[in-house]
């Protein structure tokens, strides 16, 4: 059990090409980190340099009070789990979970109890004779995280572990990883792309892109205050609804609609509206008109979509609202996101909580 | 089974994916992970680099060098004459005529071997009951070496007991394998076509069977006609293997064909068909002409050079869709 | 929706019995005296000559050459066959272990000096080849007829696809597990290449086993004639004999087939695999 120090760390690639630009995170004891973001974004190298499989080209990576820099992964005291698995295919269960102790000098009788103890929480005992080959998806899945658990080291790293693994299995294994983490409290670093694994995971959540830190937060921090655009859309399902709005004196208008702001801009901003922070206009009350375009339905609730003006807009509503092919819906006074229409960054302004037709 | 590991077979698709992959962006490390050691990956290396330094770079070191020398025959000495023997090899009849009857021979067993093996391939790839049996008969053959290919020929081309004489005399075609001309290049054909149909089997065999069910079931759909069917949508497919399997029938017929032609030959070479690679043996060991027959070596060393650039290039247009 | 043509048959039977006939044949006029086979001609039906014809190529000094049984070339050829395809395997798996597991500087440069040797095959530098066999002393040497035939980068160029295609994860998994380039090698390449190790030995065995024109060049001493060399020796024999022994020469050509055949039949499945996918 160690904190994980990532001080301003940079990846730059012989050709020239920097995939991470100065990163620094700090990462408590016991903590259990997601990076996430697109494809490219530096997750995995960043993950690949405190594991030791990418050079660091600059800033330090320190894993308890120790510069791992120039270690050998073998001697950073980590383990990883890969998303193709990486079992040694020739090896049976056993030998795969025992194989990082035995390089270690681990004693036999030692080596036995771990492994027997890794299987018993993953329950793979009844599999330790098999090759991976004649394991599933998802047994495979745990018998790489037993290769992990057995060494115990000071952090996991998980790179997009669940991936290979079909929706429902996903869920159910992203379950056990989080259960198995607070059991065992091994400070844990965690690479997905996919943004609900990684709300569903985190105790912190580091949201990358293009080689840097967007946001830093809790799960639900990062939800709600939501630091630039590129956020507010990579976070969250359906996508947070980013639209064209206008601030005049104090107040934004949009789909018809005012609500004074208090903010000092004025011109275009982008504004942020949650789809389920929407709701149909009770009669009497002004509204903007959505032309409704086609609906998802979900069972508990359904998607509609449609355009408000010009700019499209999805809304979450109970299968109990009627459907009308224009409807009449609020603007959340209280949940409005305000971003700069040029560059992106949240606008940092309390809304005011009146709407009036314009 | 010469043919199949000889070196040239493997260099023109090596090269071409070499070649891809220096044009590529990114320079497709081996592994994105490497060990770092200094000393190691020469102890790796080392065996390799020691028998082809001692058994590869040496003779065709002096392959060329000698090419440029007329050795005295009694080994006293030699001189440097230029390009005296590739202008004497180039020029001489019997070099223009074994030329010619090696490009004429290449043709016609590239041309035979590779269109029965395709129809084979095909016919095996349709039927269903017995495949494997068709499959294992098909490809037993494979691992006849070319000298035991042509000795066997030999017996069914021979004046006394082959039985294709006695049926050819039914025609009214007195064949004298070894005594004609025309007759020996026959017999040398057929045999050398008989050995090579099972790998081009094999090759477009697995070619066929590479293509997706998915995709065959679209054409089903889309084309009634089972000819057209193949024609439009499993060639080109298959062109890849093809083209591959062009290169190395090539170079089966100039390089690997030696057996067959030795045996057939039975060392009368004179009035006899043989190929270029078989006057190279001839001048340099039987002629003891040194100099001629290594410069008669790096022509043909051109050619195979030729070959690779050819392939080098069509490949370099697949590459996209392929 | 698919059905089979009775064409489709036809031309698939006479296809295999074009190929597979004059192997039958051979084998059975092996079967027979010699002084039958010039009377009637090649035999389609078993002979009962098998046991003696045979055991005269095996065991018989004399024969053909004079010096050498049946027995000694069989067992050379296998020495050919095995001791090509295992140093092939060793050198090339090394060597493309090096190339693709290792940073190093020259690795570039090392992978073109390597795979330059497939351009040139071994029939056309065959003179200065014998001549340096020649001044290393290695005529009639197993070295000699063995080593030579390695100097091709055909098993590192195999290897070498194999190994990329393994994937990257099983080497970090093990750098991550303690492992070094040496026990890396050991505990998980090699282990893993097994089945391909199979296919090559097989290709390898027999292109070994084919060997006719190095041989016939590296052996004068007849105790290191292998099968090939002894099926050009029938032939200069014959040159002038009245009767030649059709039944001897045919089981030697037998003799010739059965290992390499048997060999590629049995194991057809990996042969296949590792022929045509190592293409990849």
């Amino acid at each position: 059990m160690a904190k994980i120090t990532i001080d301003n760390v940079v990846k730059t690639y012989a050709g020239g090409n920097t995939a991470v630009h100065g990163v620094t995170l700090d990462i408590q004891d016991g903590e259990f980190i997601v990076l996430v973001g697109p494809s490219g974004c530096g997750k995995s190298t960043l993950l690949r340099m405190v594991a030791g499989l990418e050079t660091i080209s600059g800033g330090e990576v320190r894993i308890g009070e120790r510069r791992v820099n120039d270690l050998d992964p073998a001697d950073r005291d980590i383990a990883m789990v890969f998303q193709n698995y990486a079992l040694y295919p020739h090896m049976t269960v056993r030998e795969n979970l025992a194989y990082g102790l035995k390089n270690r000098g681990t004693a036999k009788a030692e080596i036995e109890a771990r492994v027997a103890e890794a299987a018993r929480m993953l329950e793979i005992s009844q599999y330790l004779d098999r090759k991976p080959r004649a394991l599933s998806g998802g047994q495979r899945q745990r018998v790489a995280m037993g290769r992990a658990i057995v060494r115990k080291p000071a952090a996991f790293l998980f790179d997009e572990p669940l991936s290979n693994l079909d929706a429902k299995l996903r869920v159910t294994m992203r379950g056990e990883i989080r259960k198995l983490q607070k059991r065992l409290g091994t400070t844990s670093l965690y690479v997905t792309h996919d943004q609900l694994e990684a709300m569903t995971l985190a105790d912190r959540l580091v949201v990358l892109n293009g080689g840097r830190i967007e946001q830093i937060g809790k799960p639900l921090e990062i939800y709600h205050r939501p630091a630039s655009t590129f956020v507010a859309s990579f976070i969250g399902s359906p996508a947070m609804n980013l639209v064209d709005a206008r601030i005049d004196n104090g107040t934004l208008s949009f789909g018809g609609l005012t609500v004074a702001v208090g903010s000092a801009v004025n011109g275009p901003v982008t504004l942020g509206l949650r789809a389920e922070d929407m709701q149909v206009a009770p009669p009497g009350q002004a509204g903007m008109s959505m032309q409704v375009e086609y609906i998802e339905e979900l069972g508990a609730q359904r998607l509609v979509h449609g355009m408000v003006g010009d700019q499209a807009l999805t809304v979450t509503l109970s299968p109990a609202v009627p459907l009308t092919d224009v409807m009449q819906l609020t603007l959340p006074a209280d949940r409005l996101h305000l971003f700069d229409a040029q560059t992106g960054t949240r606008l940092h302004a309390e809304p005011r909580r009146v709407v009036q037709p314009a | 089974m010469a043919e199949l590991t000889s070196p040239p077979a493997a260099a023109p698709r090596m090269m071409a994916r070499m070649a891809a992959r220096l044009r590529g962006k990114a320079a497709d490390p081996a592994k994105r992970v490497q060990f770092d050691s200094r000393l190691l990956p020469w102890l790796f290396l080392a065996p390799q680099l020691a028998v082809i330094a001692v058994f590869f770079y040496w003779p065709s070191i002096q392959a060329v060098q000698s090419s440029f020398y007329l050795e005295d025959p009694f080994g006293f000495g030699s001189t440097f004459v230029g390009m005296a023997n590739y202008a004497d090899a180039l020029t001489s009849n019997s070099y223009q005529r074994v030329a010619r009857f090696t490009a004429i021979f290449t043709v016609l067993v590239t041309f035979l071997s590779l269109s029965l093996g395709l129809l084979l391939a095909v016919k095996a790839d349709a039927v269903i009951r017995g495949a494997a049996t068709y499959k294992t008969l098909l490809i037993s053959v494979y691992a006849i070496a070319p000298p035991v290919a042509g000795l066997i020929g030999m017996m069914f081309f021979d004046m006394h007991i082959g039985p294709f004489v006695k049926l050819a005399a039914w025609f009214g075609w007195d064949m004298r394998v070894g005594l004609n001309y025309f007759d020996t290049a026959f017999a040398m054909i057929f045999v050398s076509v008989w050995k090579q149909i099972p790998y081009n089997f094999i090759f477009f065999l697995s070619g066929l069977q590479a293509v997706p069910v998915s995709v065959r079931e679209a054409a089903f759909i889309d084309c009634k006609n089972g000819w057209t069917r193949f024609r439009t949508v499993v060639m080109p497919l298959l062109a890849p293997t093809a083209f591959f399997l062009l290169i190395i029938n090539i170079t089966y017929a100039l390089f690997d064909t030696f057996g067959v032609i030795d045996v057939m030959v039975k060392d009368k070479p004179a009035n006899n068909p043989i190929t270029l690679v078989y006057k190279v043996y001839d001048d340099g060991f039987r002629g003891n002409d040194i100099g001629g027959s290594s410069a008669q070596s790096v022509i043909l060393m051109l050619v195979v050079f030729a070959l690779t650039i050819v392939q080098f290039r069509f490949l370099e247009k697949r590459i996209h869709y392929g | 929706m698919h059905r089979t043509k009775p064409l489709d048959h036809v031309i698939l039977i006479i296809g295999a019995l074009f190929l597979v006939m004059p192997v039958v044949v051979a084998f059975m006029t092996s079967t027979h005296t010699a002084a039958e086979i010039h009377r009637q001609g090649l035999q389609i039906l078993p002979g009962s000559h098998l046991a003696e014809t045979y055991g005269t190529v095996l065991t018989q000094r004399g024969g053909f050459t004079g010096e050498i049984t049946g027995m000694r070339m069989l067992m050379n050829s296998f020495i050919l066959g095995i001791g090509f395809a295992v140093g092939k395997i060793v050198l090339s798996m090394m060597a493309a272990y090096a190339l693709v597991y290792f940073r190093f500087r020259a690795a570039t440069f090392m992978f073109w000096v390597i795979f330059t040797t497939l351009l040139l095959p071994l029939e056309v530098r065959i003179m200065p080849s014998y001549g340096v066999m020649s001044d290393l002393h290695l005529l009639n040497t197993y070295t000699g007829l063995i080593v030579p035939l390695l100097a091709s980068a055909t098993g590192t160029f195999y290897f070498r696809q194999f190994f990329k295609s393994i994937p990257d994860e099983l080497l970090e998994a093990a750098r991550i597990d303690g492992a070094g380039p040496i026990k890396f090698f050991i505990d998980v390449i090699v282990p893993l290449s097994k089945t391909m190790i199979a296919a090559i030995f097989i290709i390898m065995f027999v292109y070994g086993w084919n060997q006719y024109l190095w041989p016939m060049l590296m052996t004068t001493d007849e105790s290191f004639f292998t099968l090939m060399r002894g099926i050009k020796s029938i032939l200069q024999v014959w040159v002038g004999s009245q009767i030649p022994d059709y039944n001897q020469a045919f089981a030697m050509a037998v003799l010739a087939i059965i290992p390499p055949v048997a060999v590629v039949v049995i194991f057809q499945r990996w042969f296949i695999k590792g022929l045509t996918e190592s293409d990849k």
